[in-house]
């Protein structure tokens, strides 16, 4: 019997088609209501972490160079009122196999893939996780897909995704390339139908689980260089893994008082699905166009149940221009001596900042830098701005408007953070539950419980916030 | 090179849906566009450019499209001279200039 391909009954198919290529029953986990058991799902569906120190050390994934940054922390002194300027320290995961801390989460799922039989995976992302998932499949011998958000309309592609494609294709992986649109996901179901691969999805259990090795080696790190705990690492945030990874790995190192600060790099009135924008944005992640969606309603990603659950643990969530980010990625070049990748340097550039409003015997910590190259580099991201119109100058970072130009402060004093209301995402969060999982009547007290781990709130506050709706 | 031969290393285009067949929540600016997919791999026959080839991709998938390109080059680089960049790198110097903490 031939299936029907049609874009409705692939859709219609697509729960059959993730258990397949996940593997997760998904439903022992769910209480009926809003809630499910979130940590029994990460132990149940996860592995320990010294499973995954041991699965990720088998290909040299992890254990990463914790740096300091000392000239530019003596640039952010400059700027901070006396006593103030924190030690800067930043985790190089570009030295990771597949030049960023992607690895920790594709070395997890690929592994998984393999022990349960899968002849190959697939993942779908335009980012740094395609190269991570085509590195790690070349290394355990599985075969390997990456479908990638690719092209406008004109066939003219985003620099740092061509360049992801480039390294896909070097670690001998098959890259399906599509033009802008929601639809991929469609896409995506299909060749899994057809291959019968594993979903390498960002988003599992032991996707996430593998980037609490990051976490736990700051600890680690920290105490053996520096005697404490950082007082705050800062994390690049995007989909919600890298943050919710970092800070589960934090709290399993028990070092409960660093403090957790998301950054993304404000993308704010751009259209993600739009054609006409998709060449108009410097940064294809790290930026609000994913942050905020993910974590306002995680469970928007390719599995049932997202375990990158970012209000979770998220105590400040920043935002800095794309300007700013440029501005710092050459500071990190021409002041420490390291040429990285312009989107970790999201992280980078909101702790510049903070370290001005901190003590200086406080520490931050950067947890991610990324490989750079061509495509993937400051000069060909805005030399691709221009081509798009976007317009180049020095100025008021504040005066920047995304698809419209990118503003170089025109000193480091000018760069400054803007804080994204958490308490306004909270209710968010709290609004999308209620309307998603279809809650008519009153919202029972397990899932009251529930919704205030999910937004590292009291009952208090969500009852306050349910009263509203 | 406008003429692939079997087993030359090419690149082909799908229509994966057509403007009509676009999803509902897509912006207007890309519902009037169709859905386009790029694959490459092995051709299984000579074609021309334009010509409908089927080709076998890396996994060992039998893909069939337009043939857009033949040995597709990666078109990527380091872009344009961008000379913000050198007045960034010089204002930092200067800023540094004798302090540097190590």
């Amino acid at each position: 019997m031939t299936l029907d391909m049609s874009y409705e009954a692939v859709m219609g198919r697509k729960n059959e088609i993730m258990k397949k290529a996940i593997g997760i029953d998904y439903t022992g986990f769910e209480s009926g209501g809003i809630s499910f058991d979130y940590e029994r799902m990460m132990k149940e569906a996860g592995y320990s972490l010294e499973e995954i120190q041991d699965i990720q050390g088998e290909t040299g994934v992890g254990n990463t160079p914790l740096l300091e940054m000392k000239n530019i922390t003596a640039l952010a002194r400059k700027y901070a009122p006396k006593g103030k300027g924190a030690r800067i320290f930043v985790k190089d995961e570009a030295a990771n196999p597949s030049g960023s801390f992607k690895a920790r989460r594709a070395a997890t799922a690929v592994y998984h893939a393999k022990k349960h039989g899968y002849k190959g995976v697939i993942a779908a992302t335009s980012g740094n996780y395609g190269a991570a998932v085509a590195s790690q499949a070349a290394m355990h011998g599985l075969e390997c897909i990456i479908i990638q958000e690719c092209y406008d309309s004109r066939m003219i592609g985003q620099p740092e995704i061509l360049e992801k494609q480039r390294a896909c294709e070097a670690y001998g992986a098959e890259v399906v390339q599509l033009t802008v649109g929601p639809e991929l996901f469609y896409t995506f179901l299909c060749l899994l139908e057809e291959t019968g691969y594993f979903n390498a999805s960002l988003y599992t259990p032991f996707g996430i689980a593998g980037v609490e090795t990051l976490g736990y080696e700051i600890a680690q790190q920290f105490r053996d260089r520096i005697g404490s705990d950082p007082d705050a690492v800062v994390v690049t945030n995007a989909g919600g893994g890298n943050l919710t990874g970092t800070a589960r790995g934090l709290i399993k190192a028990k070092s409960e008082g660093t403090r957790i600060i998301g950054a993304s790099v404000d993308l704010s009135g751009l259209h993600m699905a739009s054609d006409h924008d998709f060449n108009r944005k410097s940064f294809t992640t790290g930026h609000t166009g994913f942050g905020i969606p993910f974590a306002t309603w995680p469970d928007r990603a390719d599995v049932p149940r997202n375990a990158a659950r970012p209000l979770r643990y998220m105590d400040r969530y920043l935002l800095v221009k794309q300007g700013e980010v440029f501005y710092m990625t050459e500071a990190l070049a021409v002041l420490e001596g390291l040429e990285r990748g312009p989107a970790g340097n999201t992280s980078l550039t909101a702790a510049f900042v903070l370290a001005q409003e901190m003590d200086m015997d406080q520490t931050i910590v950067v947890q991610e830098t990324e490989y750079t190259g061509a495509g993937k580099h400051p000069m060909p991201q805005i030399s691709f701005a221009k081509q798009n119109g976007v317009e180049v100058l020095f100025g008021d970072p504040d005066s920047e408007v995304p698809g419209k130009n990118i503003v170089f402060p025109d000193d480091p004093g000018s760069i400054k953070l803007r804080e994204f209301d958490l308490e306004k995402a909270r209710r968010s969060y709290i609004r999308n539950s209620v309307a998603k999982c279809g809650v008519t009547g009153e919202v029972s007290a397990e899932d009251v419980s529930f919704l205030a781990a999910e937004t590292k709130t009291d009952e208090g506050f969500v009852r306050s916030v349910l009263a509203n709706l | 090179m406008e003429q692939a031969r079997k087993g030359d290393w090419v690149q082909v285009r799908q229509t994966v849906l057509t403007p009509e067949g676009r999803a509902p929540q897509v912006p207007d600016d890309t519902k009037k566009t169709p859905l386009l997919l790029w694959v490459k791999g092995f051709a299984q026959s000579d074609g021309k450019i334009g010509d409908d080839i089927t080709v076998e991709t890396m996994t060992g998938r039998k893909v069939t499209g337009e043939l857009c390109a033949i040995d597709p080059r990666y078109v990527h680089d380091f872009g344009d001279f961008v000379p913000e960049f050198l007045k960034v790198d010089v204002q930092l110097k200067k800023l540094m200039k004798g302090e540097v903490a190590r």
